[in-house]
């Protein structure tokens, strides 16, 4: 199996104004190996909490993380694309491709080697020397889905990768990503405000409570791929997730 | 465009000596751009004293400048680091880096003659204290700017603390340390030929030639010196805005 987070728990400190505020309680959550799991909830639940401390980047106050059944240096196996796509705007496209390899101290020809592959299927193929902010949304995020697949991490967290892209660009980079999903068999735990989104992407949504978040609600998305967005099954499967975070404002408002 | 920037400057050359030549300025006081420049032929050729030329000057100067300049970079580049990465180190640092700072360089001579005599180094000390500053606090800046979804980014893709200095927050901090360092140029420039003026004397350099043009009473080799001076300074800035240009072509949008 893949990942497991049993209990977690975080709470954070102000420094400034000696306030603490909860983020997680309890949350626990299970994704197995090569699945594709959706995580929603309503803004500030912790979601980026979540694959912050599964990456190893925060600390939990309380709680364990299992990555393939250790509780093991997240580094190895772990792999992060953010929002902001955060590439180094120093660096060209392929030297941020290869930010990575450098760090594991491979040869110069094995990196440009395993670089100009991703280049050639993400279709960057000419853009190798040009720097991100010359880039569009949508290449600057392939670029950084390819600077962290490179390194092969068996598990992929993703948040909300593709919410600052336009509809259009949005919807090829789904078919993008589910390509690269269903060929490589990697694990991914993809953060998202979006509904058609998570129910068009993932096997199974995970529905987070306003804060302190928990999981809520655990949807099974049994629908052959590629999906069809106009069928009747993908609309009781959104369905449900609206009603699920409808209620969530309700409570928040109540 | 090129033509504004050159016409303004030319017609008020123009004014300045016709109104000389109309007898409207003074010559013992303020001498004509063509005597200025009939100046600068001959401290170019017979030198003052006779025998040091006016690139002699300059290279002195250009000499003592440097290696202050060159000293305070590679100390305040890597302290500036360590200090805007570490919170605790900073907090430290603050207050004293702040009562220093004030104090200007040129109040630092006597002190300079004292621990190194006269001569290459104690001008480099007072050009170093005055590159210093601007550098390490751009610096600082710069690394504090540095957004900290890089790091993270730079954490999850297996960099450990030493290529995070090195990967990360120096390119980060880049363009504020250009700044710094065009500043910090700036003022070693103008602090050295203070410099030169007030103690570190050892028979050459612009500030040197200008005090010995002041003695004997020539308006014209001073003024000339003063062109000299302003020339090598704009000289040095274009030398650091291209290789800033250079070096941070990733910024261009
Ligand atoms: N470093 C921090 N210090 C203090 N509070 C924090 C910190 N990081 C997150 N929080 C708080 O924890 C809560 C959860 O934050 P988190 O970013 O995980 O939410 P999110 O679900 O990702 O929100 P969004 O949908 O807006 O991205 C928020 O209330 C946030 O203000
Ligand atoms: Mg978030």
């Amino acid at each position: 199996m893949g990942l497991e987070i049993n209990k977690l728990n975080k709470t954070f400190y102000n420094a400034d104004d000696h306030t603490t505020i909860v983020a997680l309680q309890d949350v626990s959550l299970r994704v197995d190996n090569g699945e594709f799991v959706s995580i929603i909830g309503p803004s500030g639940c912790g979601k980026t909490t979540i694959l912050r401390i599964i990456s190893g980047l925060e600390i939990p106050t309380a709680g364990d993380l299992y990555i393939h059944e250790k509780q093991a240096e997240p580094w190895n196996h772990v792999g992060f694309v953010f929002q902001e796509y955060a590439l180094f705007p120093w660096r060209t496209v392929s030297e941020n491709i290869q930010f990575g390899l450098e760090m594991k101290g491979l040869t110069k020809s094995e990196k440009k080697l395993r670089s100009n592959d991703y280049i050639h299927r993400f279709g960057l193929h000419g853009f190798e020397d040009t720097y991100p902010n010359e880039l569009s949304g949508g290449m600057r995020q392939r670029v950084a889905i390819a600077r962290t697949l490179v390194n092969d991490p068996s598990i992929i967290l993703m948040d909300e990768p593709f919410g600052a892209l336009d509809s259009q660009t949005r919807g090829q980079m789904q078919k993008f990503l589910l390509d690269i999903w269903r060929q490589s068999n990697k694990t991914i735990l993809f953060v998202t405000h979006n509904i058609d989104e998570a129910v068009f992407l993932s096997q199974k949504v995970i529905g987070i409570s306003k804060r302190p978040g928990s999981v809520q609600l655990s949807l099974n998305i049994d629908l052959p791929y590629p999906r069809d967005v106009t069928s009747d099954e993908f609309n009781r499967y959104r369905k449900e997730i609206i009603d699920f975070l409808n209620k969530q404002n309700i409570e928040q408002n109540g | 465009m090129n033509n504004k920037k050159i016409i303004f400057p030319l017609m008020l050359l123009v004014v300045w000596q016709v109104c000389s030549f109309a007898g409207i300025l003074p010559h013992s006081k303020i001498p004509s751009p063509l005597e200025i420049i009939i100046a600068l032929n001959e401290l170019m050729l017979t030198g003052l004293p006779a025998g040091s030329s006016l690139i002699t000057h300059g290279l002195y100067s250009l000499l003592r400048v440097i290696c202050g300049f060159l000293l305070a970079g590679v100390i305040a580049i890597p302290c500036g680091i360590i200090i805007g990465w570490s919170k605790i180190l900073r907090e430290v640092c603050t207050p004293v880096i702040e009562i220093i700072r004030p104090i200007p360089p040129l109040a630092w001579i006597p002190l300079a003659i004292l621990w190194f005599g006269i001569g290459l180094k104690s001008a480099s000390f007072i050009i170093f204290l005055g590159c210093f500053f601007p550098i390490l606090l751009s610096t600082i800046s710069g690394v504090l700017a540095v957004d900290s979804i890089l790091i993270d980014a730079a954490r999850t893709l297996g960099a450990k603390e030493k290529d995070i200095f090195i990967k990360i927050l120096i390119p980060g901090a880049t363009p504020s340390i250009y700044t710094g360092v065009r500043i910090g140029m700036g003022i070693g420039w103008m602090t050295l030929v203070a410099a030169e003026f007030t103690g570190v004397k050892s028979g050459y350099g612009l500030g040197y030639m200008i005090m010995i043009a002041r003695d004997i009473q020539r308006p014209d080799l001073v003024i000339a010196g003063m062109v000299t001076i302003g020339l090598v300074g704009y000289m040095l800035d274009t030398v650091l805005r291209v290789m800033e240009a250079r070096s941070l072509r990733w910024r261009e949008t």
